[in-house]
C-alpha cells in the first residue's frame, strides 16, 4: 500500500471511532426504570473542567488469551456491556451495544439506598478500545477507557478511568470512602467479566494523582450536581405519584 | 504493549517557547515519548509550548488522555500550552473533549507564538 493509501486508511477509521461534535448532551428515548434529570442539554465535561485532584486508576485482568483474543474480548465487552455492572447499578444503554456518539442512562448505588442518576456519552470506539466520558454534575469530570491488548501469553483487559471530582461535595465524597467503593466497582466488573471467559482472574489497581492540586475556581460545578438533582428528585417522587393518581381519576370522572 | 509510531522534536524558537513538532500517532502508548519532550522543553524560563500538530496521523481517546497530563505537568511549571496546525477533524475531538478551554488553538506557528 502507498504511504498515502495508508495515511487515508488511518484519517478513516479515526473519523469513525470518535463520536461527532455536541455542544449538549441529547437523550433519545429513555429506556424504563431510567431517569433522564441530569443528563438531557448538559455538557460534556473533562478533567480539564473539573474540581478535585486528578487521579489516573488502571485496573487490569489477564486472561489466558486461548480463552479470547483482545479484538473478541472488546467486541464481548461492547455488546454486553451493563451484563457486567455489579448488582444494584445500572446502565441504560442502546440495545445494538457501543458506538460514538451513544448516550446512556445511568442508576448508580449509593450507600443509604440512594440512587445516583446521571449518564456518559461513548467518545470513542474502535475494535481494541472504547471510551466513556461523563456530562457536567456526575461524580467525576473525566473518562474512562476500556481496552484489551495481548502480551506474553495473555489477554489483558483494562479499564482506566482519569478523573476530577467534579464539585466540593463529590470530592469529599470520595475522599471519604467513594474511591474505594470505586475501586471495588471495577474490581468486580474486571471479575465478572473475565467469568464470563470462565477464567477467574485477579484484578491489579494502580492508582496515580497527577495533580494533587483542586481547582478551586471550578466549586461553581455544585450547582449541576447529580447528587443533589437526584435526591431532590428522590423526595419530590411522593408528591409526583399524587398529581398523577389525581390526573388519572380527573380523567376517570 | 508496542510503542506507538511517534516522533516529538523540541525546537527552541524564543528564549519563553518551544515548539514540540508531533510526528505519527497520539495514543496511550505515547506516554513516554510525550513526557520526555516535554521535559526537554521545559527549561528555565520557558512560559509556553507550542504543540505542531501539523504532523499528526492518528489520535485516539488515549492519546487524548496524554495530552491532558501534559498539560496538567506544563500548569503545575506555570507553562501556558498552545497548539497549531490541527486539521478540521481534530480540532473538532479538542472542542467535543474541551480541552480548547484550556489550550489555545492557532492556525499558524507565527499566530501562536504571537500569543505568547
Amino acid at each position: 500500500m502507498s504511504e498515502h493509501g495508508t495515511e487515508e486508511q488511518a484519517a478513516a477509521r479515526d473519523a469513525t471511532s470518535w463520536a461527532k461534535s455536541v455542544s449538549r448532551l441529547n437523550v433519545s428515548e429513555v429506556p424504563e426504570g431510567a431517569v433522564n434529570i441530569n443528563v438531557e442539554g448538559k455538557r460534556l465535561a473533562s478533567p480539564i473542567q473539573g474540581f478535585g485532584k486528578m487521579w489516573q486508576k488502571t485496573y487490569q485482568v489477564r486472561l489466558p488469551v486461548e480463552r479470547v483474543s483482545a479484538v473478541d474480548l472488546i467486541a464481548t465487552w461492547k455488546r454486553r456491556f451493563p451484563d457486567f455492572w455489579p448488582k444494584g447499578n445500572a446502565f441504560y444503554g442502546p440495545l445494538t451495544g457501543i458506538e460514538p456518539g451513544d448516550v446512556a442512562l445511568l442508576n448508580m448505588a449509593l450507600p443509604g439506598k440512594m440512587k445516583l442518576s446521571t449518564g456518559v456519552m461513548v467518545l470513542y470506539a474502535d475494535e481494541e478500545s472504547f471510551t466513556l466520558m461523563t456530562p457536567q454534575g456526575h461524580v467525576f469530570a473525566g473518562w474512562i477507557t476500556f481496552s484489551a491488548a495481548e502480551a506474553e501469553g495473555h489477554t489483558v483487559a483494562q479499564a482506566q478511568v482519569l478523573m476530577r471530582a467534579s464539585d466540593p461535595i463529590f470530592e469529599l465524597g470520595l475522599t471519604l470512602g467513594g474511591h474505594k467503593q470505586e475501586d471495588i466497582f471495577w474490581d468486580q466488573t474486571l471479575t465478572a467479566l473475565a467469568a464470563h471467559f470462565d477464567h477467574e482472574g485477579e484484578v491489579d489497581t494502580k492508582v496515580v494523582c497527577v495533580d494533587n492540586r483542586r481547582q478551586w475556581s471550578r466549586w461553581r460545578n455544585v450547582w449541576h450536581s447529580s447528587a443533589i438533582r437526584s435526591t431532590l428528585y428522590m423526595l419530590g417522587a411522593p408528591g409526583r405519584a399524587l398529581r398523577r393518581l389525581f390526573r388519572r381519576d380527573r380523567a376517570v370522572a | 504493549m508496542p510503542e506507538a509510531a511517534t516522533s516529538f522534536e523540541v525546537r527552541e524558537v524564543s528564549g519563553g517557547a518551544r515548539v514540540i513538532d508531533i510526528k505519527g500517532d497520539i495514543t496511550a502508548q505515547s506516554e513516554d515519548v510525550l513526557m520526555d519532550a516535554h521535559n526537554r522543553a521545559s527549561g528555565e524560563g520557558v512560559k509556553a509550548i507550542v504543540l505542531n500538530f501539523s504532523g499528526l496521523d492518528y489520535m485516539n481517546s488515549g492519546g487524548i488522555g496524554q495530552l491532558v497530563t501534559m498539560l496538567v505537568r506544563a500548569q503545575r511549571q506555570h507553562q501556558s500550552v498552545l497548539a497549531y496546525g490541527l486539521s478540521d477533524h481534530y480540532r473538532e475531538i479538542f472542542e467535543l473533549t474541551r480541552l480548547d478551554d484550556a489550550v489555545g488553538i492557532h492556525s499558524s506557528e507565527d499566530d501562536a507564538l504571537a500569543a505568547v
